[in-house]
């Protein structure tokens, strides 16, 4: 057993501030908390001071891969913690790409960045070597996709290296700006890109492509041919290649769930328009996939655009797009056409700031606008009305590099701008975290106000709208007991670190036969057991920060706008919030 | 005898399924034994290059090779005598491809030996073996 070699429980420390870096033997923690989100949160508390100021030196980076990276198909990827500028409170991110199996294969199973550097610096891991690059002349690049390039073209490693970095709007920090891996992933919400941006961090490359021992060759084999095979035949991860995420756009406009116009709509008149289907057969120029996964989800479209000044002049442009990014920059802006959705997305890429929160801030300043609270003082001459492209592009250029105090609480995210221009009942946040693009009843919202890290991606709750609300009575209190256990349940999924596209496919049962061939000895109450206590673990940080349940409000829209179940009303939402804060309880 | 071929490396999704089942032959997990390469040499936004040996029926790696590690196998390619290679890396940087692979473990070359092991774990019928 003692014979039994993994890197995975080695932490890189790495200080930008005094260029150093060392590595500890974290066993305590990984034999705890397997990896992943468990190990991150632990690492978060250990070296985020209580109180913190997110863009301060004291902000630490995490990031954390699991034992199974590397090794099985799905186990891709990496998970990023530091405590949020955009809210506050805990802020917690993933991301595919390369990260992942190149974090993983370089010998670590987490990475700490520590302080703050003095000028602006990109950070290159090579195994078991660090390297401080000065990257004064790539700082304040128009296209985060310069930045890449020059990294992609100085460093080492291709083929088994992963390329982060950041662009306008974290060296600006915009509280929602975004970390970009390999041009089409991203640890996209909750501020991440500001924190590097704090740090003159532009961007870390990694590579490494180590073995990773097992204990059984054959049973190692076998049940890696078994993922496989359900992996490429099954009928979810097909969904998932063919049309991909953006097939929610017809379904939830078919269910009349699809936010519309700052939500002022749950239907749009464009949704054919702007479906997956649609623009899979006229758009779609091809598809890529992270390391290690054969499914391939992330869907490119050809954006063929023409220079004004020139009649035969174009630009052909790759541009990544998923059922989010069409509803934010989409049916949230009343945008009816593919090619303009492509542009605001390529906009919000280059500048690397997350799409829903700008797609939301995007649509509550137009109805501001549309309701006279605010005017052309405010928006700096521009007249911002649904489907009008070119102004929401000019906007988000002044989101980034802000002229008026308007756009400089704008960049701070939706709540930070109601809160002092008003429009609070439709600015559309939880906990601060602007909203996604799911109105399909009750649990879908109380999976965001309570899930620990307020995303949609770690709840269950418009799945239970669906399968359970939509056709009967159901105790808000048996909502929160289902959305709590489901989030549990995908601790583990970030822990080992496999995609949460792939949950049908990895049960507590098989995880636990995964992680003996890697040594890890554990049996499924275990594994229920260390869930519980992970999204404990993210409730103490998120508790010590300021956390209160007391606190947390409902946007007055929600309560407007019908929903499929009709089922949202105060009471239902308060009582379950209750019974949650009762559950959860913060000490 | 057989050769593996790539294609048509305009169907890579780059999920580099094929680079993990080589380097699985033996058992173990990771990358560092895999013999085939997947990578986006202008970027993922530009095309995936598949990099596999071409087996050679007169290879250059052979040649250069000081202690005759690389024995030239008939019908193409080479086999590699592990225990006579040095790890000088000349093979390596002689093939213009670069399909001579390096594992840094081993400070050793690894060639592929065209068993056709990956080509069944492409989604995506990139790569096959062609006879
Ligand atoms: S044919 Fe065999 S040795 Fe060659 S790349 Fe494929 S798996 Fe590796
Ligand atoms: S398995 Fe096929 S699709 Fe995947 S990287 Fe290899 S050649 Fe490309």
């Amino acid at each position: 057993m003692n014979a039994f070699n993994d890197t995975l429980s080695r932490v890189l420390y790495i200080d930008v501030k005094n260029k150093k870096f060392w590595v500890t033997e974290r066993k305590d923690l990984f034999d705890k908390y397997i990896g992943g989100a468990g190990v991150a949160i632990k690492l978060l508390q250990e070296e985020c001071p209580s109180g913190a100021d997110p863009l301060s030196p004291e902000n630490p980076i995490i990031f954390a891969v699991g034992p199974l990276v590397g090794a099985f198909p799905l186990a891709s990827k990496t998970v990023a913690m530091f405590k949020s500028p955009h809210t506050g409170d805990l802020g917690e991110s993933h991301a595919g790409g390369r990260s992942a199996v190149a974090i993983r294969l370089a010998g670590y199973g987490a990475i700490v960045i520590k302080n703050a550097s003095d000028m602006p610096i990109y950070v290159a891991i090579h195994g078991n070597k660090v390297f401080f690059r000065d990257a004064t002349t790539l700082w304040g690049m128009g296209s985060s996709l310069t930045a890449a390039r020059v990294m992609r073209e100085r460093e080492i490693g291709t083929g088994y290296r992963s390329i982060m970095r950041i662009g306008k709007a974290g060296e600006n920090m915009v509280s929602y700006a975004s970390v970009t891996v390999e041009t089409y992933r991203h640890f996209g919400r909750l501020g991440l890109g500001a924190v590097f941006g704090s740090k003159k961090l532009k961007g870390i490359i990694i590579s490494g492509k180590q073995t990773l021992q097992v204990t059984n060759k054959k049973t190692y084999k076998d049940l890696y041919d078994r993922i496989y095979k359900e992996a490429v035949n099954s009928q979810v991860m097909k969904k998932y290649h063919d049309i991909g995420t953006p097939i929610n756009i017809l379904n939830l406009n078919n269910l009349e769930a699809l936010p519309t116009r700052n939500l002022k709509q749950a239907t749009f008149e464009y949704a054919e328009k702007i479906s997956g289907e649609n623009i899979a057969q006229n758009y779609l120029g091809k598809r890529v996939a992270c390391a290690h996964c054969p499914t391939a989800c992330i869907h490119l479209a050809n954006l063929r655009e023409q220079y004004s000044d020139s009649p035969y002049f174009y630009k052909t442009t790759f541009v990544g797009y998923d059922f989010e990014l069409l509803y934010a920059l989409g049916s949230m802006l009343g945008i009816e056409k593919p090619e303009d959705i492509f542009m605001l997305i390529e906009e919000v890429e280059k500048f690397c700031m997350d799409a829903m929160s700008s797609g939301v801030v995007l649509a509550w300043a137009t109805e501001m606008f549309e309701k006279k609270l605010i005017t052309e003082n405010e928006t700096d001459g521009l007249n911002p009305e649904w489907n009008n492209t070119k102004t929401y592009i000019a906007m988000l250029s002044k989101i980034v590099n802000p002229p008026n105090a308007f756009y400089k609480a704008m960049a701070k995210g939706v709540s930070h701008a109601a809160e002092i221009y008003g429009g609070k009942e439709f600015a559309l946040a939880f906990n601060k975290n602007e909203m996604p693009g799911y109105h399909t009843g009750p649990a879908a919202h109380l999976g965001f106000l309570i899930g620990a890290r307020h995303s949609h991606l770690c709840n269950a709750g418009y799945s239970l709208d669906q399968s359970l609300l939509l056709t009967q009575d159901v105790a808000p209190e048996t909502i929160i007991d289902k959305l709590i256990d489901e989030e549990a349940f995908r601790q583990i999924l970030s822990s080992i670190v496999v995609c949460f596209f792939a949950r049908g496919i990895y049960n507590l049962d098989l995880i636990s036969q995964l992680l003996a061939t890697m040594n890890i000895n554990y049996n499924t109450d275990d594994l229920k057991r260390i869930g519980k206590e992970i999204h404990a673990e993210k409730y103490r940080f998120k508790c010590r920060e300021g956390f209160s349940f007391d606190k947390l409000e409902i946007p007055g829209r929600l309560f407007e706008t019908p929903e499929p179940t009709q089922k949202i009303n105060k009471e239902f939402m308060r009582a379950a919030l209750n019974y949650a804060k009762e559950k959860i309880k913060c000490q | 005898m057989s050769k593996l071929s790539v294609i048509d490396n305009k169907r890579c999704v780059g999920c580099q399924s094929c680079m993990f089942a080589c380097s699985r032959r033996d058992g173990n997990a990771g990358l560092s034994n895999s013999c085939i390469g997947v990578k986006s040499a202008s970027g993922i936004e530009g095309d995936l290059t598949v990099v596999v040996c071409r087996a050679c029926a007169d290879p250059p790696c052979a040649k250069v090779c000081p202690t005759n590690a690389l024995i030239p196998k008939k019908g193409g390619g080479v086999r590699l005598q592990k225990t006579k290679c040095i790890g000088c890396k000349l093979c390596q940087q002689t093939c213009v491809i670069d399909a001579v692979f390096w594992n840094k473990e081993e400070n050793k070359p690894v060639i592929c030996i065209q068993c056709g092991y990956c080509v069944g774990y492409c989604p995506h019928q990139v790569i096959k073996l062609l006879k």
